[in-house]
């Protein structure tokens, strides 16, 4: 039924040219490491969960997000909601704030520790990834690391005792234009009491929890959309049949 | 077909008449749908009007549905839209819809009017009709520009900043001119709540209004077909086009094969990809409005990119913003600027087919470079493919004079 | 076969089809417009702030009524006196419903002869069943006008006693409504969460 102009099939041709323009162009952002999360593995986020609330939620809220909403969706019970992830709050009703008052952190730090209910979604759960793994030593910061993520950021590296200390390598090159620093990776200063594969898994589980708070319907809406296709689907075939059946008037 | 006529137009008594007696509602049916012959060869271009409709609803719906729990306050609308996503039940999919409406609905609005470029639409005696979709064109870029701002996110706020500081590059009374959109000395709460006010009610007003114009306008001198022949030149002794079709049935039903197609892709964005990485929904627009830093790459949302990128092929503020504006009117012209003697691409020569590729082309790839950040050889791309989509409608009186056109047959192509 | 029959199935089925496509896009329909009546209910937000409200009482004096809100509504903690109680059942002829019959106005753990858990206690909805309104104390006793104590309506007149029932020839229909509450120790109460209930 549906003929295509020779015209129609020069915009599919422009849309073909422009994809490749956008391939060959590429993306100048530093390689980064790809988080793998999946926000369908309940048991990764139950253990996000926790180390978000242990590690985290001492300074960062998740203001828009309910404790009864995360309970319902990670399958935890209400006592274990309760007993595990509520310690800055007394109803399951409640959102999660930050154990320190706002105007304190500002003082601390400078600058308010920002709310984590959308950070997935504003940065990307990668960046979210490569961040918490992206402190190293740096004396002249007051907070003693900076981060390769972030460079300058006012936040201190929280999760110390689990990673350890490590410092960034560079190499120098020098050519014409002048020497250059390449940055080569992180060499371990100080072990600390996950290894390397434990303290990703640590951070992946952490970062899945994050994106999940950011869009806590999303496995709602996939499953939903599922039952809606097909349903359409359905209603194509019919309407399709109909307009098959009254177009056999048309000559 | 007489069957089927046979069936809707018998006479009716009862309730009918008591109300067509005092209202012309049979009347209206049969002028509009019942009786509104329609060339039997509408293709796949022809779809797009009623699925601008369909999506006028969906938005007009799910607004009235948002504008219950939102809050048009500098200090709440952000929350108040995460309320919608996570608190208000159903809210996430109810803004959700709204959202993808919106860029669907530019989609819909622009495959339309290239439809009209393909077969000549615009060409006499459809000038009005297409007179009038440039200002609901016009009316639905403003309705999305308000709408934007009122999420509040940082690209609501910078991108707001940088689209109203355009209107300061008119001389003189520019400064002023800004002044008046905002009511303040900044984007403030101020303009976010006049915004809100100008999207969800003086907008809409304006946009239900004109498609009904357009509609009527349009069933005023009928509507045109690929082969861009008019139909009601040849009619049969009934006084009925013999190409012609009655809208009801036919393409009721065939509009609707189409308008669950669309659902399906409207579906699959909605909730597969409701972000539709971050050209629908713009990730920084999930932090809150910072009236003290700028997010680092900040572009329009991609349906003005092709007008945004030929904002910034021009290094001057006041020729930038002048060549945008005719960028955006210039299509008003059409009817005027093509003297082509035949409507269709059909029956065209291969200049004006040569010349609509490339516009295709440089709009396309325009919008892509609007997306980009301002580099060096992006706007020296930018520049190019400028000139060129000024070109097609500016040389457009030259070369569809000369292009040489095949003849057009009396009755309309159609394969049953 | 004939032209005629040729016609005749195709109506038939075209019929069908018409009939197929209308209950399809009708039942879409109607199921897409579940969500949207959905959002209208109470949500997340307001659920949290309707939560069950803790109200001590361990201070209250005989006699003294306390006024809370719960989910926005007025109610009134009434802590009744011996003589209050004992004058309760001189009111039954001139009530309309003296035996809490109707039984959407309270719980079934206050349909007794003192609409309470705990007789001392009254805990009712301050919002006149008329029409609304918040009724006004009157706790004096006047035999002359034949006025046991009680509540009374300044919008229309309604009278209620010191159950919260409502009298004979007055506009409100029914007695004050009883939210649901349970004693979760003597000296504090719990409203919007029923006695007996997890």
């Amino acid at each position: 039924m549906v003929r295509f102009g020779s015209l129609a099939r020069l915009v599919v041709i422009a849309a073909c040219f422009v994809t490749t323009l956008a391939s060959a162009a590429g993306d100048g952002d530093e390689q980064m490491d790809e988080a793998f999360i999946d926000p369908d593995n309940i048991p990764s986020l139950q253990r996000g969960a926790k180390n978000f609330i242990n590690y985290c939620s001492g300074c960062h809220s998740a203001q828009y997000v309910r404790y009864n909403t995360i309970g319902k969706h990670l399958q935890l019970s209400e006592e274990q909601l309760v007993n595990n992830l509520m310690f800055n709050a007394v109803k399951t009703f409640e959102t999660m704030r930050a154990a320190m008052p706002a105007a304190d952190a500002e003082r601390w730090f400078g600058t308010p520790p920002p709310d984590m209910s959308l950070i997935a979604r504003a940065k990307g759960a990668d960046h979210i990834y490569n961040f918490l793994k992206g402190f190293y030593i740096d004396p002249d910061s007051p907070t003693g690391v900076d981060n390769r993520v972030l460079a300058g950021t006012s936040m201190p590296h929280v999760l110390w005792e689990l990673q350890g200390y490590q410092k960034a390598v560079y190499s120098e090159i020098t050519d014409e234009n002048g020497t250059t620093y390449h940055f080569d990776g992180f060499e371990e200063v100080t072990a600390g009491m996950m290894n390397a594969d434990e303290y990703d898994d640590f951070v992946r589980d952490t970062v899945n929890f994050l994106a999940y708070i950011a869009e806590p319907i999303r496995s709602d809406r996939r499953r939903l959309g599922k039952w809606v296709l097909i349903y359409l689907f359905v209603f194509l075939v019919i309407a399709w049949m109909l307009k098959n059946q009254v177009w056999k008037d048309v000559k | 077909m007489s069957r089927i006529e046979a069936e809707v137009g018998k006479p009716q008594g009862g309730i009918m008449q008591w109300i067509d007696e005092r209202f012309p509602w049979t009347e209206t049916m049969k002028y509009h749908i019942t009786e509104y012959y329609a060339a039997k060869n509408f293709n796949f271009w022809y779809v797009f009007g009623v699925l601008a409709m369909l999506v006028l609803v969906i938005q007009l719906v799910t607004g009235i549905f948002l504008t219950m729990n939102y809050k048009p306050s500098a200090l709440d609308a952000f929350a108040s839209v995460e309320y919608i996503m996570r608190d208000v039940e159903w809210g996430w999919l109810i803004r959700y819809m709204h959202s993808t409406g919106a860029s669907f609905f530019f989609i819909v609005v622009y495959l339309h009017m290239f439809r009209a470029m393909l077969y000549g639409s615009y060409k006499k005696p459809r000038e009005l009709v297409w007179l009038i979709g440039m200002i609901i064109f016009f009316v639905l870029m403003a309705e999305a520009f308000a709408g934007y701002l009122l999420p509040w996110g940082q690209m609501s706020y910078w991108g707001a900043q940088v689209i109203i500081s355009l209107f300061g590059a008119i001389p003189g009374i520019g400064e002023a001119i800004v002044e008046l959109i905002r009511g303040d000395y900044s984007i403030s709460d101020i303009t976010l709540n006049r915004f809100f006010a100008l999207h969800v009610v003086v907008l809409p007003l304006a946009l239900i209004s004109l498609v009904l114009v357009h509609i009527v306008a349009l069933h005023q001198v009928g509507s045109l077909n690929p082969d861009g022949i008019e139909i009601k030149e040849q009619k049969g002794p009934d006084g009925i086009p013999l190409d012609g079709i009655a809208f009801h049935p036919y393409y009721t039903t065939k509009d609707l094969v189409a308008i669950i197609i669309f659902m399906m892709a409207f579906s699959g964005v909605m909730f597969f990809a409701p972000d539709m990485g971050g050209y629908f929904l713009e990730h920084a627009n999930y932090e809150p409005a910072n009236l003290t830093a700028t997010p680092e790459h900040i572009s329009p949302v991609w349906y003005f990119t092709p007008f945004y990128a030929i904002l910034r092929a021009v290094p001057d503020k006041l020729w930038g913003a002048t060549m945008m504006a005719v960028a955006v009117i210039l299509p008003v012209f059409l009817p005027w600027l093509d003297r082509s003697r035949v409507k269709s691409i059909r029956y065209r020569g291969w200049i004006y087919k040569f010349a609509l590729t490339c516009f295709a082309i440089s709009f396309v790839v325009l919008g892509w470079l609007g997306t980009k950040p301002p580099d060096t050889l992006y706007t020296i791309a930018a520049r190019i493919f400028s000139a060129v989509y000024f070109a097609f409608f500016l040389l457009m009186p030259y070369y569809t004079t000369i292009d040489k056109t095949k003849p057009v047959p009396d009755r309309v192509v159609y394969h049953g | 076969m004939h032209e005629e029959d040729v016609d005749r199935i195709d109506r038939n089925r075209r019929h069908f089809l018409t009939v197929a496509t209308a209950v399809t896009g009708v039942v879409g329909i109607g199921l897409a417009s579940i969500p949207f009546l959905s959002s209208l209910k109470p949500s997340a937000r307001a659920q949290a702030l309707g939560a069950p409200v803790e109200v001590p009482i361990g201070t209250m004096e005989p006699g003294e009524m306390l006024r809370v809100l719960w989910r926005g509504k007025l109610v009134f903690i009434l802590r009744r006196t011996e003589e209050m109680l004992r004058r309760l059942p001189e009111n039954l002829n001139r009530l309309k419903d003296p035996t809490s019959a109707i039984i959407e106005q309270q719980p079934d753990y206050a349909a007794n002869a003192t609409r309470s858990v705990n007789p001392e206690f009254l805990v009712v909805i301050g919002s006149c069943t008329h029409l609304g309104c918040a009724p006004l104390e009157d706790f004096e006793v006047r035999p002359s006008d034949n006025w046991n104590g009680g509540f009374f309506c300044p919008c229309h007149g309604s009278k209620f006693d010191l159950a919260g029932r409502v009298y004979k020839g007055v506009p409100a229909p029914s007695n004050l409504r009883i939210p649901p509450h349970r004693f979760v120790r003597d000296d504090l109460l719990l409203i919007g969460l029923h006695t007996g209930e997890a």
